[in-house]
């Protein structure tokens, strides 16, 4: 018998998933320590904490090392174990002002409050392989940090929090109220609630932020190119530790719970037109994002923009089009489904094609 | 806490960690009050939250939260993929619901109670009690005839089903036959245009006035729906043009079926053509 | 004779809208724009009645309302406040049963109606044909399929009789049958529009909303797209509503004219009457200047 085929498909899949987990194992260097990728490799970790929605560096190690790098399948392993924990509480909004910032800079003005923190980037780095690192050891390290600490003056305090860049546009009436923005009396939460169109403000932020970065890239890439542009100057953009607030479920109390990484930027736009309410004024487009992914944040605030322009004709101007395309969970599974079989839907298509050429071939007219 | 302690205290749960079912209780209770309002308004796609399963999106994860929030110990589960239930995404869900639920499975569409499926229908026919779970890529028909949520959900408000009925007469004009070969667009209960989901239209006919309850899941695209038991369903059809489930030119090659959905095979011996059942249970069970 | 449609007290309004709109635009003080809320009145309070039969025309400039009085009578916007019935003796069975309000000879207020029930009326009783193709045709469908599209909207589902009245249609609208099976786009303007007309036909509409159908299009081409909703109207007898800035079209169609400003009807009569001997200054200044 031929096919019958499929039967035995059972033992393939086991067969497949230990084969998975040979070529995981089978080299001889020594097992990753998930400390090591926490540590060395920590740029992946915040991205894939920030895809998943779940701010776990242990967590999102683990899943690194079990995905053998790849950073969409650790994200979705991530982003399944988030869903099984219950919701024990929401937060406080966040105290952005009160964050510990490692890095802080404006395009928009060459010198503000507090100072531009250039702070660990890659931006001012020249791209050349370093062959140093061939030879890269513990004692290297070491002596690396010895020599920069030994430079610093101890006595210098960084300030407890750092004024808003925008604040200053917005003190000076050149920036949109915070009040002529949507009100919401109760955050949209899209981890309980399925998107509906048009999304609100919170919900449209909250999928943002967890889209994946390179699918947002591209098209916040596409508007700067000219698809729907908005011409952004980065006002301001942050990263650095902010603490989590959360109410005491009893009392109310407000109590620090600890403190989580994560990149802001805040994207001076196009202003509006002037109306009845006032004066043309700049606009603002919004990004936040767990972890260091200062391309994830600047592309979502470009996107939080575009996607405010009302009737733009652009992709980038469609609510709709971008947050149905930008998570990359959804986008990787699905494109992976392809690899199903479909014999089925595929004999039923045979059918019909083999149908449609008995009727005759198409007119070329009708084309 | 540090990392050993983290792991030892989840490597001695292990699966037993999570809930019965998987699913916390309540993203069950809801799954069940979207399936409640689905079998209200048949053929309506009712929004759900959608939970992300340590299954891919695309990989039944609507379908695999229906059956998880309906399962009880109890229960007796088939699970297949394109008729047959050893093929690789039937295998991948039956292990995980195996795994999560503790219940026994079956492959006789007659002794399931609840039955998952990925793009077809059994051939035998199923009875009353018995639940059907389709899994589900696009939940909306309409998306062939305009692209956005927005725009089809109103369509369906006010049953402004023209240019779906266009897109068929345009097929017929051009082709002399309608294009569309599965995933054939219905009419639920006279009102709601719905798709069936991948099924070929060979398994559309066993969704009207049928004794089973059919529940649709499409998890990457947070829709469920339903067809309760004795509802109209009916593939879009023209008085002068009726609808045509799929011809084979010959019997399965195995059982001799002749009523029954069949998989073209090409041999690898020599390139010849065979036909088998798609349903494997059913051949089985004509040649046992 | 008793009047085919109502139209009572419509009026549009887009902003928030305030107690001093009405007060505050029109003709009077040469603005449709609130100066206290800013809102636009599009149109105010604006009575007709239309006959069986009957063209009726709307002219006025750009920004006159005389669009938004056929875009409401269409369902197209909601109006802010108004009533619009059609006379129930006319209506499919079906359908004057749905639209019944007590004992009267009229439909309910079609404005109160949902809108899936307004798209019942719309596919059941009304055609439309609009200045730009664009809207009232799919460009990449089949001219056929764009009559059909229409007719399936109505619940016609037979293929063949589908593309029969299709081809009759085109037929009478000067289409050669040949070209049934090509899409819109690619024809001329002027044929793109008899299209329209077809479309707007197919179900034998009560209500006929043409809305400056020949604005844009060369003159000679004008003149015959007019020919042909002329000898269609005495054909078919149908009641129409035309909206066109140009004195010239309105004379050629209609039996009866409202001339509107700002928002508001100025001026309405005979068209014979209006054009020989306007009242209103501003609907001589129009007639001065056009003819």
């Amino acid at each position: 018998m031929a096919y019958v085929a499929v039967k035995g498909g059972r033992q393939a899949i086991e067969n497949a998933c230990d084969l998975l987990s040979y070529q995981l194992q089978k080299g001889t260097s020594k097992p990753l320590g998930l400390d090591q990728i926490e540590e060395q490799l920590y740029l992946g970790i915040d991205r894939i904490m920030s895809e998943a929605g779940l701010y776990a560096p242990k967590l999102a190690a683990l899943a690194l090392k079990q995905a053998a790098g790849d950073s969409f399948e650790a994200s979705f392993m991530l982003r399944a174990y988030r869903a099984t924990k219950s919701r024990l509480s929401h937060s406080q909004p966040l105290a952005m002002d009160k964050m510990r910032v490692i890095r802080r800079i404006s395009a928009a003005f060459k010198e503000i409050p507090g100072g531009q923190i250039l702070g660990p980037t890659s931006d001012y780095t020249l791209r050349l392989l370093d062959f140093d690192l061939l030879e890269d050891s513990e004692s290297r390290r070491q002596a690396f940090r010895e020599k920069l600490l030994s430079h610093l003056d101890p006595e210098v305090e960084l300030p407890d929090s750092f004024p808003k860049v925008v604040e200053i546009l917005r003190r000076d009436g050149l920036l949109v109220e915070k009040s002529t923005m949507e009100k919401e009396s109760k955050p949209f939460d899209i981890t309980r609630q399925s998107l509906t169109y048009p999304a609100s403000r919170s919900a449209t932020l909250q999928s943002l932020s967890r889209g994946e970065t390179g699918g947002m890239l591209t098209l916040a890439y596409s508007s700067m190119r000219g698809y729907g542009n908005v011409h952004p100057f980065i006002g301001e953009l942050r990263v650095g530790y902010v603490p989590l607030v959360v109410a005491h479920p009893e009392t109310g109390e407000p109590y620090t719970v600890g403190e989580v990484k994560v990149t802001e930027a805040e994207a001076v736009a196009q202003y509006h037109d002037g109306t009845e309410d006032g004066p043309a004024k700049f606009t603002l487009g919004y990004g936040l994002c767990f972890g260091q992914n200062e391309l994830k944040a600047i592309s979502m605030a470009i996107l939080d923009r575009t996607m405010r322009n009302e009737e733009g004709k652009s992709p980038v101007e469609d609510q709709e089009f971008v947050l149905s395309h930008i998570d990359g969970i959804e986008a990787m599974g699905f494109c992976n489904h392809w690899k199903l079989p479909h014999y089925v839907d595929f004999q039923s298509s045979l059918d019909r094609l083999r149908r449609t050429q008995k009727v005759g071939e198409p007119q070329e007219s009708e084309l | 806490m540090n990392l050993q302690a983290w792991r030892t205290q989840h490597q001695s749960e292990s699966l037993h960690g999570y809930n019965f079912a998987f699913l916390d209780d309540s993203a069950k209770k809801e799954i069940r009050r979207s399936l409640l309002k689905a079998v209200a308004i048949p053929g309506y796609q009712v929004p759900f939250s959608s939970q992300e399963m340590p299954v891919a999106r695309g990989w039944g994860t609507g379908g695999l939260q229906i059956t998880l929030s309906l399962i009880l110990p109890e229960d007796i589960l088939k699970v297949i993929d394109q008729g047959c239930d050893d093929s690789v995404n039937a295998v991948n869900i039956k292990k995980f619901v195996a795994k999560v639920a503790e219940v026994n499975s079956t492959t006789d569409t007659q002794a399931a109670t609840l039955i998952q499926t990925r793009h077809r229908i059994p051939e035998e026919p199923m009875s009353e009690g018995q639940i059907l779970v389709l899994q589900v890529p696009y939940p909306e028909a309409l998306r062939e005839v305009e692209p956005s949520e927005l725009e089809t959900r109103r369509m369906h408000a006010e049953g402004d089903y023209a240019r779906m009925w266009l897109y068929l007469y345009e097929d017929i004009v051009r082709y002399g036959e309608i294009s569309i070969s599965y995933r054939y667009p219905v009419t639920v209960n006279d009102h709601y245009i719905m798709d069936p989901s991948p099924i070929p239209r060979w398994d559309v006919p066993k969704l009207h006035m049928s004794e089973h309850l059919s529940l649709f899941g499409a998890g990457r695209e947070k829709r469920i729906y339903a067809i309760p038991p004795y509802t109209r369903v009916e593939p879009l059809e023209f008085e002068d043009h009726k609808f045509r489930i799929e011809q084979f030119p010959v019997a399965c090659s195995r059982c001799g079926s002749c009523n029954s959905y069949l998989d073209e095979i090409i041999s690898d011996v020599d390139g010849s053509r065979q036909y088998f059942c798609s349903d494997t249970d059913y051949c089985d069970k004509r040649c046992a | 004779m008793e009047a085919l449609l109502k139209a009572r007290r419509l009026s549009k309004i887009f902003g928030p809208g305030c107690s001093l709109c009405n007060e505050s635009t029109g003709p009077d003080f040469d603005t449709n724009v609130c100066p206290h809320c800013h809102s636009v009145v599009a149109c105010n309070a604006v009575d007709f009645d239309l006959y069986p039969g009957e063209v009726l025309g709307i002219v006025g400039e750009s920004g006159s309302g005389k669009s938004t009085l056929i875009k409401l009578a269409h369902f197209e916007w909601s109006a802010t406040d108004g009533e619009m019935t059609l006379h129930r003796s006319g209506l499919p069975a079906a359908l004057a049963e749905l639209l019944a309000d007590k004992a009267d000879q009229y439909t309910c207020n079609l404005f109160g109606l949902s809108q899936f029930q307004q798209r019942q009326v719309r596919n059941a009783l009304m055609g439309i044909v609009y200045q730009n193709p664009l809207l009232g045709l799919r460009m990449n469908v089949s001219s056929g399929g764009n009559i059909a599209e229409r007719l399936l909207g109505a619940g016609w589902r037979h293929i063949g009789k589908m593309c029969d009245r299709a081809s009759e249609l085109l037929e009478k609208t000067e289409i050669p049958i040949s070209r049934m099976d090509e899409p819109p786009k690619n024809f001329s303007g002027g044929m793109q529009q008899r299209v329209q007309i077809a479309k707007a036909l197919s179900n034998n509409p009560l209500l006929l909303l043409l809305d400056e159908v020949t604005t844009g299009l060369d003159l000679s081409v004008q003149a015959r797209v007019l020919d042909l909703i002329r000898s269609l109207q005495r054909e078919f007898q149908l009641s129409m509503l035309v909206v066109s800035h140009d004195l010239g079209v309105i004379n050629l169609l209609c039996n009866r004219t409202m001339v509107m400003k700002h928002g508001r009807v100025v001026e309405s009569g005979l068209t014979d009457q209006i054009l020989q001997d306007p009242q209103h200054g501003y609907t001589q200044l129009l007639v001065a200047s056009q003819l």
